[in-house]
């Protein structure tokens, strides 16, 4: 096991080396710059930027100096489009943002998900199944950036009850909102996962064996169903928590919550270089660990697996 | 309840109840108007964009500026109707020669620390501004300005301590330039003429503007700032008019998306909000206390490609003719867009000081006059029924830019016939196309720099670098450098403006309008200001 954590993670750095160059080089082919705009800069005032910022310099030698400046010092550069703020600023102010409700949705969908799903194979054809079913098909069929102006209208205007946007330090109130938005489409995915898994499992032998030792069917549930029905569900879940954290540009737009979601897409749109490779950098280790993660923890569920 | 906290209560509440009655006391009422004012002044409004900054000399947007506006204080400010009035300047000489400004300062004016500010802050912040060092976007402003050694310094061929701007003492600010400029003294109401205070720059660098660090001159300091989210600025107690300042929290959100901004406005979150487009008229309906149109500094055109890239068709002067005719405008403000922009036949807005808008055959005709000469022109074209005009029209992805470009190629089909191939690129993509000339038709807008017309008109001029048409005219280029030194510049705009209906490089559509929703306690809106350049510390909460 040790060994094999070791070769992913060996693995990881050429993944990562290579995501970085072939960003860099998308990055470049695509039309426009960062200093860009409506109107043209005076190429005297153009020529100063460029040098500020070192893209005067050949192409090669601004991989190089960058991927040196990551590697050596952490350091991401400055900011081209917030010109008073480097993109360790950026990430430092926006990730938490993102992790802190990124991490809360995932935690709802998942609880919420799961036993929803699981209490509807349990009772498999009844009016709770049928209940699970229809939510869950209501919620992945509304997009939350339908959801968001809905939920807007409904707390904020007509109920009152909590505020329409902002993020004030991570207030409770401020997180209600984004978080039902973000999750609720995916507690829907998990709890579709985990019925069908869980009813799969629920009609194998082993089960029929347990049902017919004479164990309590709480016993049988909790004790030797739930941990095999997971394993699709744990593949679904690592993917998806990535994808929470890393930031929801939906939610930031439609919250204005300032997380990192936001400054990734302004970031592609202002040809903001530094910010998207940053932030794109931040993604691509994520993924790679919590990739590595769900394989860890697939190997601690099931003892066939092995690596 | 023991005796010592009911004792600590009752203290508490005589407090708050001393300290209203004090604020009762100086701002019962507005000083000017008599209004009643409410207890709580406090002002938040909606952004759609976070600013790229909030140094003086390096914001570049809207927005932003008018957040340093409010942090920071330049020699002069406008009033609601956007003439000058003192700022940190009592007022200015000119030279006989109209190449010397000398600006007196108060001596009253004070850093937010406490340090007195003094001409050489203005110095400091000029050559800074600059310098090629700090790279500043606004740094051709000062070549604007006309001020001496400005070009060189920017270029980096001249030391920035050339510029030509010196403070003989520390009251006394002395600019020259190195042509007589008329409007001179509107430009130094420009975010990039504020002072800066060098001590904090030298110790933080860059991050001189969090709102730990800064150290600012305005009506208001920066007391909270979370990018994309908010920026709190609170009352400035040093700065000299502070008895004057009513608001005393101004709170900036930036939500990005309209109808969600509205929403929060009508849940009472927000003093003031855009009006996505098209809503204007339920809103007005609904709440005509609060919906507000007003002339907005820019103008919006189609520009079209003259360069041998462009449609062969295109450089017949009948065909531009033809299509800028057969645009009925009056549907396009009206029905397509409905916030209260107006039809435009020049390409100066209508609104602009000291602009009068001169006669084009194209605006004394009816729509029906003008479809028959267009359908005339283009048959004189060789283009009719049997041989139809194919033009592509290119415009940046934005919903209403979209509504306008399929209702305008919707009128060309109807009444010439024409075919148009709509495209819409993504913003750097689009400005990469039209600034290669690599299109037939784009869409174009252009916003005001300062109240006056040559900031539209320089751009027809042959060697601007935003004449994306490539139009070039010696007689236009002729009369907008004889403008720029003319007291009375009307006659040269006006037939600059005949010479572009006649020869029809860009299409003028319309004239913006600046279409927001505003609470009715909100007192003090420089409505009348054509630049919208509006300052907090002029306004001011109505008690209801």
């Amino acid at each position: 096991m040790l060994s094999f954590i070791a070769r992913r993670l060996a693995v990881a750095i050429p993944t990562l080396l290579i995501l970085v160059v072939l960003s860099f080089v998308l990055m470049y082919a695509a039309p426009g710059g960062p200093f860009n705009s409506e109107r043209p800069l005076p190429p005297a005032v153009l020529a100063n930027i460029e040098a500020k910022y070192g893209l005067d310099q050949p192409f090669w030698k601004q991989i190089a100096n960058y991927v040196v400046g990551v590697v050596t010092q952490f350091d991401f550069g400055p900011s081209f489009q917030y010109k008073d703020r480097s993109v360790n600023d950026i990430i430092a102010q926006g990730f938490p943002v993102t992790l802190t409700y990124g991490a809360w949705s995932f935690v709802v969908a998942a609880v919420v998900g799961i036993s929803l799903g699981a209490a509807a194979a349990i009772k498999q054809n009844s009016w709770l199944d049928y209940m699970a079913v229809g939510f869950t098909i209501g919620a992945q069929v509304l997009p939350n950036f339908v959801m968001a102006p809905i939920l807007v209208l409904i707390f904020t205007l007509w109920l009152g009850w909590l505020p329409g946007g902002g993020w004030n330090g991570g207030q409770w109130e401020n997180l209600i909102l984004p978080v039902i938005a973000l999750s609720t489409s995916y507690m829907a995915s998990i709890a579709r996962i985990t019925r069908s898994s869980m009813l799969e499992v629920l009609n194998t032998n082993f089960i029929r064996t347990a049902q017919a030792k004479g164990l309590s069917p709480s016993r049988v549930i909790f004790r030797h169903a739930l941990k095999p029905a997971m394993l699709p569900v744990l593949s679904y879940l690592g993917p998806t928590f990535v994808f929470m954290i890393t930031g929801s540009v939906v939610i930031d737009i439609f919250f204005s919550t300032g997380g990192i979601g936001r400054f990734f897409v302004d970031s592609a749109f202002n040809r903001d270089y530094s910010v998207i490779m940053g932030i794109t950098i931040l993604v691509g280790s994520m993924t790679i660990l919590f990739n590595l993660l769900v394989d860890v923890l697939y190997a601690w569920i099931d003892p066939k697996i092995r690596y | 309840m023991t005796l010592t906290s009911m004792l600590k209560a009752t203290t508490a509440a005589t407090l708050v109840f001393a300290a209203s009655a004090a604020f009762a006391d100086s701002h019962a009422s507005h000083p000017d108007t008599g209004e009643a004012l409410a207890t709580e002044q406090t002002f938040t409004y909606r952004v759609g964009d976070e600013s790229p900054s909030y140094d003086p000399g390096v914001a570049e947007d809207v927005d932003g500026s008018a957040v340093v506006r409010d942090l920071f204080e330049g020699l002069m400010n406008q009033d609601a109707e956007g003439n000058l009035v003192p700022g940190v300047a009592t007022g200015y000489e000119v030279s006989e020669d109209g190449k010397t400004y000398t600006f007196t300062l108060r001596d009253n004016a004070k850093w937010s620390n406490g340090d007195p500010v003094v001409a050489g802050d203005f110095v400091y912040a000029w050559k800074r501004a600059a310098a090629p060092e700090l790279a500043s976007p606004y740094a051709w402003f000062f070549e604007l300005m006309s001020i001496e050694n400005a070009a060189a310094v920017v270029a980096g061929d001249m030391e920035p301590s050339e510029l030509g701007v010196s403070a003989p003492d520390d009251l006394t600010l002395v600019v020259s330039l190195s042509q007589p400029l008329p409007y001179f003294p509107q430009m130094v109401t420009h975010a990039t003429t504020f002072p800066v205070h060098k001590a904090t720059v030298d110790a933080f660098g860059t991050d001189w503007t969090t709102p730990e660090n800064m150290v600012s001159n305005g009506a208001y300091v920066m007391s909270e700032f979370v990018p994309q989210e908010k920026l709190v600025r609170t009352r400035n107690e040093m700065y000299w008019d502070n008895e004057n300042t009513i608001i005393e929290t101004v709170t900036k959100l930036v939500i990005t998306d309209e109808n969600i901004a509205l929403t929060r406005y009508l849940a009472g979150e927000l003093d003031q909000t855009d009006v996505p487009a098209g809503q204007f008229p339920r809103l007005s309906a609904e709440r005509p206390d609060e919906a507000i149109s007003v002339p907005s500094a820019c103008s919006y055109y189609y520009t079209i490609n003259m360069t041998d890239t462009t449609n062969p068709a295109l450089l017949d002067v009948n065909v531009r003719q033809a299509l800028a005719m057969a645009i009925d405008r009056d549907v396009i403000v009206e029905a397509v867009l409905a916030g209260g922009q107006k039809p435009a036949y020049t390409f100066t807005h209508w609104a602009t000081a000291g602009f009068e808008t001169p006669d084009t055959p194209m605006a004394s005709m009816t729509q029906d006059e003008r479809n028959a000469k267009a359908v005339e022109l283009m048959t004189a074209a060789g283009f009719g029924a049997d041989n139809p005009l194919d033009v592509s029209l290119i415009f940046n992805t934005s919903e209403a830019h979209r509504s306008v470009a399929i209702a305008v190629s919707q009128m060309w089909k109807q009444t010439l016939g024409v075919e148009t191939e709509l495209g819409n690129q993504e913003w750097q993509t689009f400005l990469e196309t039209r600034g290669n000339q690599d299109y037939e038709i784009a869409r174009g807008a252009w916003c005001a720099d300062y109240n006056e017309a040559s900031t539209f008109l320089d751009l027809m001029q042959s060697d601007s670098g935003y004449n994306d048409a490539k139009y070039s005219s010696p007689r236009v280029d002729e009369l907008m450098a004889e403008a720029k030194t003319s007291e009375n510049p009307q006659a040269a705009y006006t037939e600059v403006e005949q010479i572009i209906a006649e020869d029809m490089p860009i299409i003028p559509v319309y004239h913006y309008a600046e279409v927001n929703m505003q609470s009715a306690d909100l007192g003090g809106w420089p409505f009348t200001n054509f630049e919208q350049n509006w300052y907090s510390k002029d306004l001011y909460k109505i008690a209801e």
